[in-house]
């Protein structure tokens, strides 16, 4: 009997969880804060978490595949950077873009090459170029904090471009989210991603093409690091690379790890993703409606990550005897 | 000999090859690059700022060190533990924020500020070691958790707290003093970092908790196995992290009497980096005190430097995403090759020219010829042995020997084909012998010399004797117990064969070829053990002589019998009396008729003896080839020699056949019959003696007659 009672709380996944609680909150804000279920506010809501959400498919694609990428945000604000810093210094589109591309492959290649080919821990690798890409664009190529968009650049149009009352980043979230969803429940190299992140060992000996297609993975954060950047700078004009000191990465990995995405690997997938970035977006919302001020909000932040990190390690207990020696 | 080849004499016997890979396999060495790192760093960043060595410049530069190195310190015990602590950054905030908000705001006495300090260090500490201690989170993804919660508390605190702090009148001489003073000529951050910095060493290096920290971080695992309660100490390990945090965050409090926004900011990346940087191990259980302290000094000296040289924003973040990124990958690739290259160099071959043996070919007519008398022996055992190195007999004609599986069997006389296991001992139980009061003494390879008395409790006599001043690795040890026997007033002498390598590479030592082999003695008197002779290459069998005044070993890879004089004008000396054998020499023992049986392990072969003229070759050989394609000494073929006490050659036995005692390691003859064992054999063979004493038994002639 206790088995059975067990089993059903254990049918009853995170991610259920995050969506009642979502749905939860969602209803109670709706009748409680006014101008909440506006037209306009939802479509804020969207909106708001686009960027952080295209930010997570991209780290789910690492996570699912017992990784993690801490040098998201630093590729996304430096990247943008380095790029604009170019064009305002005259070069033309065409080269400006080339070298920001080859900036962010170079990064995803050697995050993905220390990790795969060196077998470094994916959080040292990562925390480390992202401290290293921050420092290296700051200091060498960039004199201030922000760098503007040059006037009549694309990328103003962008930032501006609206279909049917929605902004343009929704669309491109949505359609990043049904290309990831597709990749990784149709192709082949989507599925080796699971089993590589269940169990890497199996996985090699079954012929599964491991270390590159791990390679692969931070290639392809980064380069969604650098798609995100790029919709950042177009609907703020600018980028701000002080972002990476704040606590954005923090989101992500909340978001990816709410949303019912384990950090051990092999599960979860774009509608955790979804169900994560609802909870945070409305959540983020409703506190600004209610006008606490951004220090609380990151405090309030945080503790529900906590919860959050809690609730995994319940629901995916680590074994003393199984568990992988240093995998910390 | 030529001149050539005296010169590879002297190149590979005098030069000690050996020295390398005994170096490189001290956990010390581990410390080089860091230190290496250091001195550059220091060197390079005092020399390009000026006045970096004035007393005052250090004593001010060195405030700031001694609070990163109490968080480090934090750090390294928590890594040492198989965790990692990102929290230390908004620890040591909010204790700074506690330490400055009780002095300030409350006015309360300083030490009361510091005990809000440790306090908060320590309630963090808890809160982080019981997520990841008992609830078994995950370290690195929690901390990180923690630190930003830790770290929005502290904004919060500052944004609403921060003015009050400014505007307070509260002072003390304590406080400045602590913030401003020197004693010694040492700030009272440095202080506190050196004392705490011995005080955890000798806990982490002499004390149960520290051992049980190390063990939990070198296999988590095997220490839950081993009973160590591993969530207890990992939580602890956090407590300690968070107090030391708390400690340091108190000293800044102090030096600053004041906490703004950005205070702690990026410590957790600047002490993670300290750790790496020093040669902790990710994941635990290689790391000490020193490498964390020397991580923290380079880490500081670089980024303080490269403030003071005038680089601008983001350099520092730049300097040490490479530090991590490069210490992390070198530590994780030291750790994957280190064995691989020790590997590579510890074969150390040296030079040997073998005299010219007599032939043992069959035909040649020499007191060596070989025969095929020994493949008519009985087989007892057969099948059911594996390596009964040894064999003995006791009062009751009981036959016992050793066996791979660390056990020592007893077969029932008088057919010898029931058998049981006497004792458990564990190692490889090798040479045996029955002492006055009928225990058995057994050399037993790995471990040591034991005693098994008849009721079968195992008991070790000795496992180390003196160190030799210039030993580098540790060769009290005793590595590889080989053969023994008895003296009558109960001093049992024994051979260690080698300190170089572990029991079951004695084929990899003769390789080496370097005299590395003792010949010790142990007092039961006073339980002690020392060292007789050192430095024979491979020290094997020991027999008493049948008058007791001396003993006779052997030497295997040299093909050599010495006699060893306990009394009389040669007394403690030692001779070579039988020399250039053609086979390897091992166990002797009595006769009947007052002359000596010695085993031959295996024959000597031109090439191998060749090769032994050839250290450079067989050095490339162990490097380049695996270990199944080495020229090894033949063990194909053995025998056993009989000699009497003016070391003349009366008799030698073989087996030709090959199938029943092709190598032979001990023969011990009983009531007119020799029992033969071999270390690679499957049997114990009994072959029948002719024109022995039906009726002599060694235990009589050693202990007298039964009473």
């Amino acid at each position: 009997m206790a088995a059975k009672v067990f089993g059903d709380l254990r049918n009853f996944n995170q991610e259920r969880i995050v969506l009642v609680v979502t749905l939860l909150i969602f209803a109670t804000s709706s009748i409680f804060l006014p101008g909440f279920v506006a037209a306009d506010n939802l479509v804020a809501i969207v909106r708001s978490v686009s960027v952080l959400g295209i930010l997570a498919l991209g780290m789910s694609l690492v996570i699912i595949g017992r990784g993690i990428d801490l040098s998201m945000v630093a590729v996304m604000a430096m990247s943008v950077a380095l790029y604009l810093q170019l064009l305002n210094g005259g070069q033309s589109e065409g080269i400006a873009l080339a070298l920001a591309l080859g900036f962010v492959l170079a990064i995803g290649l050697l995050n993905g090459f220390l990790v795969a080919y060196a077998d470094v821990p994916a959080i040292f690798v990562t925390l480390a170029s992202g401290s290293f890409v921050f420092g290296y664009v700051r200091s060498q190529l960039i004199d201030t904090d922000a760098v503007t968009v040059p006037a009549g650049h694309w990328l103003l149009g962008l930032g501006g471009l609206r279909i049917a009352e929605v902004p343009i980043e929704v669309y491109i979230f949505a359609v990043l989210s049904v290309v990831v969803f597709l990749f990784l429940r149709f192709t082949k190299w989507g599925r080796y991603i699971f089993f590589a992140g269940d169990n890497p060992a199996a996985a090699r000996n079954t012929g599964i093409p491991v270390r590159p297609m791990l390679v692969l993975r931070y290639v392809l954060s980064a380069l969604t690091a650098f798609a995100a950047g790029l919709l950042t700078a177009a609907s703020l004009q600018s980028i701000n690379t002080r972002v990476v000191n704040s606590n954005l990465l923090y989101d992500i990995v909340l978001v990816a790890v709410i949303g019912g995405i384990g950090l051990s690997g092999g599960k979860g997938g774009v509608r955790n993703v979804l169900v994560g970035a609802a909870l945070i977006g409305i959540m983020l919302n409703a506190m600004t409606i209610l006008d606490i001020p951004l220090i609380y909000q990151n405090l309030i932040k945080s503790t529900i990550l906590l919860f959050a990190i809690i609730v995994d390690g319940l629901i995916n207990p680590r074994d003393e005897q199984t568990a992988q020696q240093g995998d910390i | 000999m030529s001149f050539r080849e005296r010169l590879l004499a002297w190149r590979y016997n005098l030069v000690p090859d050996h020295a390398i890979g005994e170096i490189l396999s001290k956990r010390w060495t581990d410390n080089a690059i860091p230190f290496l790192a250091l001195v550059i760093t220091v060197a390079g960043f005092g020399s390009a700022i000026p006045g970096f060595f004035k007393l005052y410049s250090l004593q001010e530069s060195t405030r700031q060190l001694g609070e990163l190195s109490l968080v480090v310190i934090g750090v390294t015990v928590v890594m040492l533990g198989g965790g990692i602590d990102l929290a230390v950054g908004s620890i040591f905030a909010l204790s700074a924020f506690a330490a400055v908000s009780v002095f300030f705001i409350f006015e309360l006495p300083t030490w009361l500020a510091l005990a809000a300090a440790l306090a908060t260090g320590f309630l963090f500490g808890a809160i982080n070691g019981y997520l990841i201690g008992f609830m078994r989170l995950r370290a690195f993804i929690t901390t990180l958790v923690t630190l930003i919660i830790g770290r929005a508390g502290y904004d919060i605190l500052v944004v609403n707290f921060g003015s009050r702090v400014q505007m307070s009148m509260a002072s003390s001489d304590l406080w400045d003093f602590i913030g401003d003073g020197t004693l010694w000529g040492m700030s009272v951050p440095v202080l506190t970092a050196l004392i705490l910095a011995i005080v955890s060493h000798v806990a982490l290096t002499r004390s149960r908790p520290g051992w049980h920290v190390q063990a939990v971080g070198g296999s988590r695992r095997s220490a839950h196995n081993a009973g160590i309660r591993v969530r207890q100490t990992v939580f602890l390990t956090y407590v300690f992290s968070g107090l030391c945090s708390g400690a340091a965050g108190f000293l800044f409090a102090t030096r600053l009497s004041g906490a703004g926004p950005g205070t702690g900011h990026g410590l957790e990346i600047l002490a993670l980096t300290a750790a790496v940087v020093g040669g902790n191990s990710l994941g635990g259980g290689r790391g000490s005190v020193a490498k964390g302290l020397m991580g923290a000094v380079i880490v500081l000296v670089m980024t303080n430097g490269l403030i003071r040289l005038g680089y601008g924003t983001g350099t520092n973040q730049m300097v040490l995403g490479m530090l991590l990124a490069v210490a992390v990958t070198v530590d994780i690739r030291w750790l994957k090759n280190r064995h691989k290259v020790l590997n590579e160099v510890y074969v150390a071959p040296v030079y040997l020219k073998m005299g010219e043996p007599l032939s043992a070919v069959p035909g040649s007519g020499t007191p060596y010829e070989l025969n095929n008398r020994l493949s008519v022996a009985d087989h007892i055992g057969l099948g059911e042995l594996e390596g009964p190195e040894d064999v003995i007999l006791d009062r009751d004609d009981h036959l016992y020997c050793g066996t791979r599986h660390g056990e020592i069997v007893r077969f029932f006389a008088p057919d010898y084909t029931r058998s049981e296991v006497f004792a458990h001992v564990g190692g490889f139980p090798l040479g045996l012998a029955f002492d006055r009061d009928q225990n058995l003494i057994s050399c037993v390879g790995a471990m040591g010399l034991y005693k098994i008395t008849p009721e079968r409790e195992v008991i070790r006599l000795s496992a180390e004797t003196r160190r030799s001043l210039t030993s580098i690795q540790d060769d009290a040890r005793l590595r590889d117990p080989n053969d023994l026997d008895i003296a009558p007033d109960g001093k049992i002498y024994f051979t260690d064969s080698t300190k170089r390598y572990d029991a079951h590479d004695w084929a990899v030592d003769s390789i080496e070829n370097r005299g590395t082999g003792r010949l010790l003695v142990y007092d039961p008197a006073d339980g002690s053990t020392r060292t007789l002779l050192d430095g024979y290459r491979y020290t094997n069998g020991v027999c008493m002589a049948h008058d007791n005044k001396s003993l006779f070993f052997a030497e295997s890879w040299r093909c050599r019998i010495h006699r060893y004089w306990l009394e009389g004008p040669k007394a403690g000396t030692a001779e070579c009396v039988i020399k250039d054998m053609p086979g390897y020499t091992d166990n002797i023992n009595r006769a009947s008729d007052g002359t000596y049986w010695m085993a031959w392990l295996g024959m000597r072969t031109p090439s191998f003896d060749l090769s032994l003229r050839h250290p450079a070759m067989r050095k490339r050989m162990t490097r380049r080839l695996p270990q199944d394609d080495w020229l090894f000494p033949n063990i194909n073929t053995g025998g056993v020699v009989k000699f009497d006490e003016n070391y003349n050659i009366i008799q030698t036995m073989g087996d030709l056949s090959g199938l029943s005692h092709p190598m032979v390691t001990s023969m011990r003859e009983h009531k007119g019959h020799l029992f033969i064992g071999g270390i690679l054999n499957n049997r114990i063979g009994r072959f029948r003696i002719e024109g022995a004493n039906p009726a002599w038994d060694a235990n009589d002639a050693y202990w007298g007659k039964r009473s």
